[in-house]
């Protein structure tokens, strides 16, 4: 709710208290960001404990390195998101990898195919959850609700013209998912 | 993603089907591959330009037009739409949603043909809409939050640890906030009902949830004030006792409270936790006035942590979600807070002549054996607990044992939250009975609005 108008200020503070070892603003962060982490996990991951695996991994991370997060770099938000990436890709290869040393199915191809397709899905959710909050309702109604772009275009009360702007716009920044290496090497 | 293992490359199309039931004419025309130089020619696009070579051939086979099958054209083409540039490149998002009238659709695939930018870009875009997902309904498991903490915890102790005795409140106000999140606004309306004990008899008040929110927010303001924080609520109460001040908090809005009651009541609890944190492990014993009595700061955490338990529970059952009971450890710190008040409630009540007097006729020294009754709470969580019945200031006795009764940890919780009467507690009952139904009708004299 807060999430996307969090001005960096938070975001800097919240570094502060974390350096300081305030565990009230740990809890703070976790309720910012439990559900933006758990859900890209189990994106890349498809399983609920695994998600919890990298959940923990990543609070445990940020509250013993706080340091490591600079705000100049950007948000926290995406900051967070990048670290998340990083250990459910990580860990997606190693059961991955592990269970192809195991039974021997599958190949090292396939494998890879599978991370960059896992990995990919991950950064396209995120994209949708921090485009700004008009060109995500409009994407909604286009795709999921299969309204025209007309009929978007009154439902959210903007000229076509607009709407078609907005599907056009959202579909250009949801395409950079497939930009590897964007984000501070995600993978 | 729907559809992608019939791929296995990634970065191939999208397959159509899988986001668009409405399947229009532009479907069946994959977009023209071009090369990335722009049209590289006159043949007609190939669907299939971008796989590699090492997969097998994907079937079907590009479709030859229907023009050249000599087969009747299924339909005459709709008129041809003469559209500027500028328009078509606006269209291509629409496009790639399936998302244009078909004479627009008609319009920008003829220009794909000799666009090399724009066709490039509709390839992009298409790609694209592959990559939209309803989002995945998870339910964040809630006991996930306690877990990461301590695991984080472990690893690096904290400087300023959030005392033990402000962990319920912690815990349960995220928990609240979880619920919250996934409730709709027209929820935020549905009607909630209050229930409590005074004197004998259940009492309600009807509310909303965002009603409940506001009131949360107002007793919790009670703790805010004790420590120096902003009170949430804007002109004072009569009396500082929490029902008065929710009343306040409720007719002095202009307007019933909505959602945006959630925000404040948030920041409020994470002051809270962060000040008292602040503040120490010896801050527990400060005073918190709720008007008509005290409890010391490290209970009253301990008390709103029970309420904002049994209030979300109220919210779940009004939108209709399932809610746990909190954790055992501090659904045991909270049974404990509510053995620790029954002496006191069991005094009030023989003062306002409610409860039998004591049998021993006369007040029991303080710091002296008293007659005891044995609380015993099954379940997680639970324990047992000797409670004087004499007075609050006797010393429980297992040699004075009297009565024994045995409830589960919710229902006991359930009862002192008024919303069981104590005559249908489900309890395991011995001994003196006098003193059993004192200590049940005390239990749910705990509660209150």
């Amino acid at each position: 709710m807060t999430n996307k108008d969090a001005p960096p200020r938070w975001d800097r503070k919240m570094q502060q208290r974390l350096a300081r070892g305030e565990a009230a603003a740990l809890g703070e962060l976790y309720d910012r960001f439990a559900s933006l982490v758990h859900g890209l996990a189990h994106r890349v991951l498809g399983d609920d404990r695994a998600a919890d695996g990298v959940t923990r991994e990543v609070f445990a991370h940020v509250w013993e390195n706080p340091e490591a997060y600079d705000p100049k770099q950007g948000p926290l938000r995406s900051w967070v998101a990048t670290l998340t990436h990083r250990l459910a890709v990580q860990r997606l290869r190693a059961t991955e990898t592990a269970a192809l040393a195991h039974d021997g199915s599958g190949s090292t191809e396939e494998l890879e195919r599978k991370v960059r397709r896992a990995s990919v899905a991950a950064r396209a959710d995120y994209i949708v959850t921090s485009m700004p909050a008009p060109l995500r309702a409009a994407l909604e109604l286009a795709y999921f609700q299969r309204r025209d772009y007309r009929q978007t275009s009154a439902d959210l009360g903007v000229t076509e013209d607009e709407a078609r702007r907005r599907l056009r716009l959202g579909l250009q920044l949801l395409s950079t998912a497939h930009d590897t290496g964007r984000s501070g090497g995600a993978e | 993603m729907t559809g992608t293992e019939a791929h296995d490359s990634y970065g191939e199309k999208p397959d159509p089907e899988d986001h668009n039931a409405q399947v229009g004419p532009q479907r069946d025309t994959p977009p023209p591959e071009n090369g990335p130089g722009g049209p590289s020619g006159p043949e007609p696009p190939h669907p299939n330009a971008p796989r590699t070579p090492d997969e097998p051939p994907r079937i079907p086979m590009p479709r030859t037009s229907v023009e050249d099958t000599g087969l009747p054209l299924p339909e005459p083409p709709p008129a041809p739409l003469f559209l500027e540039h500028r328009v078509l490149k606006s269209l291509l998002g629409a496009w790639a949603l399936a998302a244009c009238s078909p004479e627009e659709t008609a319009a920008v695939e003829d220009h794909l043909g000799t666009c090399g930018a724009c066709a490039d870009e509709a390839l992009r875009l298409r790609d694209a809409v592959g990559l939209l997902h309803p989002p995945e309904s998870l339910d964040l498991d809630p006991t996930l939050r306690t877990r990461v903490l301590e695991s984080c915890l472990d690893r690096r102790p904290p400087r300023i640890p959030v005392p033990e005795w402000a962990t319920p409140y912690d815990a349960e106000t995220a928990r609240l906030d979880a619920l919250l999140q996934d409730i709709g606004d027209a929820e935020w309306h549905a009607p909630v009902r209050l229930r409590w004990f005074e004197g004998d008899e259940q009492t309600s008040r009807r509310t909303t949830v965002a009603g409940v929110i506001a009131h949360l927010l107002t007793v919790d303001g009670l703790v805010a004030l004790t420590l120096g924080l902003d009170d949430p609520l804007e002109a004072p109460a009569e009396t500082p006792t929490p029902a008065a001040r929710t009343e306040a908090f409720w007719t002095t809005s202009h307007f019933p409270p909505t959602r945006s009651v959630r925000a404040p009541w948030r920041e409020q609890a994470h002051n809270l936790v962060r000040t008292v944190a602040f503040a120490g492990g010896g801050s527990g014993r400060l005073p918190v006035s709720y008007g008509a009595f005290e409890l010391p700061l490290r209970d009253s955490m301990l008390d709103r942590a029970f309420e904002t338990w049994v209030h979300a529970g109220d919210i779940a059952e009004a939108v209709d979600y399932p809610y746990e009971p909190p954790s055992p450890r501090h659904l045991h710190a909270m049974i404990d807070l509510g053995a620790r008040m029954l002496p006191t409630a069991l005094a009030a009540r023989r003062q306002a002549g409610l409860a039998t007097p004591g049998q021993t006729r006369h007040l029991v020294p303080a710091g002296t054996p008293g007659r005891s009754l044995r609380l015993e709470i099954e379940g997680l969580g639970g324990g047992e607990w000797l409670i004087p019945l004499d007075s609050p200031g006797a010393l429980p006795s297992p040699d004075h044992e009297v009565a024994h009764i045995a409830l589960d940890g919710v229902e006991f919780c359930q009862l002192a939250a008024g919303h069981v009467p104590p005559e249908e507690a489900a309890a395991g009952q011995l001994g003196d009975r006098e003193a059993i139904r004192d200590v049940l009708f005390a239990a749910a004299s705990l509660s209150r609005m």
